[in-house]
């Protein structure tokens, strides 16, 4: 078999092609008219507000931002938004998306997704849309738990968990979403925290603006069956040293009075230290560069996070790389096809080239 | 030395070889050959599903089949009367098929005596006599091959993979065909490897030379062009007069398509022939899987595109979730099972029919929807057509079905006019269409077109009808999610009325019933179409009265079929299962209809038909078991016999284009 330069195109921004909306808007016209039907404390009430509140911001079209979702609690989350929207079945959003984005360049394409949707029943599809890089902004709602199911362990859950299905306790390795999103080279990773409106934004707002696939993993707890899960992160009296933030060009330094940091350990692999015992002191530490091109950096940062009970984590952007949207360069193969034979001839095409005629 | 011409009004050929012999290449140039000549024809081929088996072992024999006439013919032919085999493996696969009296030219060249023993044969069946009853002419094609091409330097290996070609031309020598069109084809398909090129066209020139000169052959044979309706014809075969009936009903809508497909055989083809045909604004998504194939196909559909998946059954399983969600959401979306011999995995590159209940009720829920099928090869593109007009024109997937035997076979095709056929309209709604009670514009998404009850359709970029959709019941009109009962009861006797109401758009089934006394009837469906017709001819020649309709519409049936059932004193339904359409049939209109069924992977033979139905008929009419002798008569008959006359043409495919 044999290649060809496929004559890439120069990136142009996440919202390239999205039509500008005529005036400002503002959040109310982003609430749609359907009750809101998630139980009472759930994580999702703050990642709906934050999205309405966020998306008046982007300044396009209203109707021209479609929302995908699979199923599960998360999944209901279209029906909230007053844009074009579709709840799909499960796990199956981002390949019913990645044919949505492929046929329209002038939709922002939204994939809203849980750990069990995005990473079990829909994992096929979540990394052949991470792996295309198609223009999809993909939100997944991590609570480690089946919510919608009532509180089977899910994808996320960690070892040993209890719940109706693992009466002995899970003996399932779980994912760590980050890691199988750099696995397969996504060009945009990020994760964030439901309790966070600021950072939540900060990401979402970078997420758009990616062109490509963008997958946000958002830390949500679930208050029913698995109430707490990301105590660490949100307790003030934890969270200083359970927060590793990601803030691009600075060295990654965290923890109460910024007592610990990140540095290199041993072949591609990267470690907590206390900064007072590095013996350049904060120099020594791990300047964060989301930029860089071999995911085996992003991917060293995401093992910093605990795979059983969470008590520390990286939160904020891991990796945001250019790399060609899968969607931009099929439309270009159809405009360079156009440009060189025309657009198609029906009549010659049934016609062919091999005929006899019968008088 | 003079040679005889006959005049012969048919002939069935067949070559045979390893899956590496190029069989089914020389099968398509002699066909290609044969259409431009004017012959009527029609092809079988038949291969393994491995690419390469082990050379020389019955596994590995891949075989193509081609039936050309002076006259309108429906089949590839039950059995060759000319086969090629180029070695002994292709001989003891196919020898079963032949009958007594026929041609077997045989290369001779691997006749050794460890393949012989390789496959069963204890001595060489060349030289036991057990070919008696053949016309046997044995040369080593390899042989001569290889001296032809000596002058080009390439290794013996090389040299005689062009053995291919010599076959072509010592036949092309043998049935007069044209052989420029052969040649052009070769300087083409090898321009960059001037070697090979050369080789090949020299081996085809010698092959060709070697009929001309040598004394083995006294007599050339002659099938004169048959009498077709006048027009422009060319030859095509079911996956690409399909992937060519999808792009004309895109474009007749005005929409852009895109193909979501994984690739499956039978099916692939039609992949490699949309991908090529980006310039008609065709998006192919070579997807990771086949869920993902409909998944992208039904996300272009709700953005306004004509989304298209192919498949072939097991393709269509892992699908049947995706595919009840398009009927939830009423979006358009074709969905082509091209049929393969299952279940599982089955025979991949083997036809059957069995999967027709499958695609009406492989779902759960009530979620009926429209299914169509193809009966001939370039019949693919009108059903693709039509595929297009009713999953735009009432917001729902359709399923096509075709098979193995359509797919890979070919016939000569009167090339459609496209301005003639049917434009379809999306219909797409821009404004609001409907207030609310305070006055209020409003878009309602499930608010229904009163005559074909499909809903309103508004896709995402169209300012002020922004809403949502999903896979949860919703309410009638709104589309909102709704759990009330009589809601969901209403909506679910309202997608089916909608699809029942597609019947008032499709013609009534047409009956060839020459004189209107007949009192069986044999209906059909598929790629059984063929078969049926010229088994239905048979019986007619011996003086039997047979009528004869094929349904193209699985769902909803069309209006005047119960009827039609109803007024024959008896019905035959062949089908390549074990009676799918028969339980159909008996479910909806308590007709007890005679199940014919067969499913071996093959095409039902024309002579099988015959006697089924001659033994039909004459039951019917009340002839004892013992007095009966219209079925065997009708299958013995041979040749012209069965074929010529002037019954009506049952070509419909040819003679129409969608409607």
């Amino acid at each position: 078999m044999s290649t060809v330069d496929l004559g890439l195109p120069s990136l142009p921004g996440g919202l390239h092609g999205v039509p500008a909306a005529s005036e400002p808007q503002n959040r109310k016209e982003y609430v749609s008219d359907q009750e809101v039907r998630w139980c009472p404390g759930c994580g999702d009430y703050a990642v709906l507000a934050a999205f309405q509140g966020f998306l008046p911001e982007l300044g396009i079209k209203r109707e021209n931002i479609a929302m995908v979702s699979g199923i599960g609690c998360s999944s209901r989350f279209p029906y909230y938004l007053s844009t074009y929207g579709m709840h799909s079945i499960h796990g199956r959003a981002p390949a019913i998306a990645t044919g949505l984005a492929v046929a329209r360049p002038d939709l922002s394409v939204w994939v809203v997704t849980g750990d069990g949707d995005a990473l079990s029943i829909g994992g096929n599809h979540l990394i052949h849309s991470l792996r295309r890089n198609v223009n999809l902004k993909i939100l997944l709602f991590n609570n480690r738990i089946y919510g919608l199911t009532k509180g089977q362990y899910s994808p996320t859950s960690e070892p040993g968990k209890v719940t109706k299905s693992t009466p002995m306790g899970s003996v399932d390795n779980p994912f760590n979403p980050v890691s199988l999103a750099l696995g397969a080279e996504a060009t945009f990773v990020a994760r964030t925290i439901d309790s966070d409106r600021k950072h939540l934004t900060s990401v979402l707002r970078a997420a758009a603006e990616h062109r490509g696939t963008a997958i946000v993993e958002i830390y949500q707890n679930c208050p029913i069956f698995n109430d707490n899960a990301f105590e660490a992160f949100k307790d003030p009296e934890t969270r200083d040293d359970a927060i590793i933030p990601l803030v691009h060009g600075e060295p990654i330094r965290f923890g109460k009075e910024g007592r610990l940091g990140v540095v290199r350990d041993g072949f591609a692999s990267l470690a907590v230290k206390e900064v007072a015992d590095l013996p350049n002191g904060e120099a020594d530490l791990v300047v964060h560069d989301a930029h860089a091109d071999d995911p085996a950096y992003a991917f060293a940062l995401s093992r910093l996070t605990d795979a059983g009970i969470l008590h520390q984590a990286p939160i904020g952007i891991f990796r945001a790389v250019e790399r060609p949207a899968y969607d931009d360069m099929v439309r270009q193969q159809i405009t360079t096809a156009q440009e060189a034979q025309g657009t198609g001839d029906l009549q010659a095409l049934v016609t062919g080239s091999d005929t006899w005629t019968i008088n | 030395m003079t040679i005889e011409v006959k005049q012969l009004d048919r002939v069935v050929i067949r070559f045979a070889g390893d899956s590496g012999d190029g069989m089914q290449l020389t099968g398509d140039r002699f066909t290609a050959e044969t259409a431009s000549f004017g012959n009527d024809l029609s092809t079988l081929p038949n291969f393994p599903a491995e690419i390469r088996a082990p050379a020389g072992t019955l596994p590995g024999v891949s075989s193509f089949q081609l039936h050309f006439a002076d006259h309108d013919i429906l089949t590839p032919g039950d059995a060759p009367d000319v086969l090629i085999a180029m070695n002994p493996a292709a001989l003891k696969a196919n020898l079963r098929d032949v009958p007594r009296g026929a041609t077997l030219i045989v290369d001779t060249a691997d006749f050794t005596a460890r393949n012989l023993k390789r496959i069963g044969y204890e001595q060489n069946p060349l030289e036991t006599g057990e070919l008696d009853a053949y016309h046997v002419i044995g040369l080593n094609l390899t042989g001569m091959t290889v001296e032809s091409v000596k002058e080009f330097g390439l290794s013996r290996k090389d040299a005689s993979r062009a053995k291919n070609m010599y076959a072509l031309g010592l036949v092309s020598w043998l049935f007069q065909r044209p052989v420029e069109s052969t040649i052009t084809f070769l300087e083409t398909k090898f321009a960059s490897k001037p070697d090979i090129r050369d080789a090949n066209i020299a081996a085809f020139r010698a092959g060709y030379n070697f009929g001309e000169t040598a004394e083995e052959f006294s007599v050339r044979y002659e099938v004169k062009p048959a009498k077709m309706a006048t027009g422009t014809y060319r030859n095509i075969s079911g996956n690409l007069a399909l992937a060519y009936g999808l792009v004309a009903g895109a474009q007749r809508a005005g929409l852009p398509l895109v193909l979501g497909a994984y690739p499956i055989t039978p099916a692939s083809d039609v992949l490699h022939e949309l991908s090529k045909l980006k310039r008609f604004n065709v998006t192919t998504i070579q997807a990771e899987d086949e869920i993902a194939g409909v998944g992208a196909a039904l996300g272009a559909s709700f953005g306004g595109a004509l989304g298209v998946t192919t498949s072939s059954g097991p393709g269509i399983s892992l699908k049947s979730e995706t595919i009840g969600l398009g009927v939830m959401l009423e979006l358009p979306l074709v969905v082509c099972d091209i049929q393969r011999a299952g279940p599982s995995t089955g025979m991949p590159t083997k036809t059957e029919q069995a999967d027709l209940l499958q695609v009406m009720f492989g779902r759960n829920g009530e979620a009926p929807l429209p299914v169509l099928a193809a009966q001939s090869p370039a019949d693919c593109f009108a059903i693709a057509v039509e595929a297009a007009r009713i999953a735009i024109t009432y917001r729902t997937p359709v399923i096509v079905l075709s098979d193995g035997y359509l797919a890979n076979g070919s016939e000569p095709w009167q090339i459609p006019v496209v301005d003639d056929l049917p434009t379809i309209d999306p219909n797409f709604t821009l404004e609001p269409n409907a207030t609310d009670d305070k006055g209020a514009p409003l878009y309602l998404p499930y608010l229904r077109d009163p005559e074909t009850l499909s809903r309103a359709w508004a896709i995402p970029g169209t300012a002020g009808l922004d809403h949502r959709i999903g896979g949860l019941e919703k309410e009638d009109k709104t589309g909102n999610i709704s759990y009330d009962p009589a809601n969901h009861d209403l909506m679910i006797r309202t997608r089916q009325a909608k699809v029942d109401g597609i019947a008032r758009s499709i013609d009534p089934i047409e009956v060839d019933d020459p004189d209107g006394t007949a009192k069986v009837l044999v209906l059909g469906w598929g790629s059984t179409y063929g078969p049926i017709g010229a088994g239905v001819r048979r019986v007619r020649k011996v003086g039997g009265k047979v009528a004869q309709a094929h349904l193209r519409h699985l769902n909803p049936f069309p209006p005047n079929l119960g009827d039609l059932l109803r007024s024959y004193d008896k019905v035959l339904v062949p089908e390549m299962n074990l009676g799918q359409l028969a339980m159909l049939l008996r479910a909806k209109f308590l007709v007890d209809v005679v199940s014919y069924a067969q499913v071996r992977g093959m095409p039902l033979g024309a002579a099988e038909l015959a006697e089924v139905i001659g033994n039909l008929v004459e039951e019917t009419e009340g002839i004892d078991d013992d007095a009966r002798h219209l079925g065997e008569a009708a299958a013995n008959l041979t040749h012209g016999e069965a074929l010529n006359g002037n019954e009506h043409d049952l070509h419909q495919s040819r003679l129409g284009g969608a409607r």
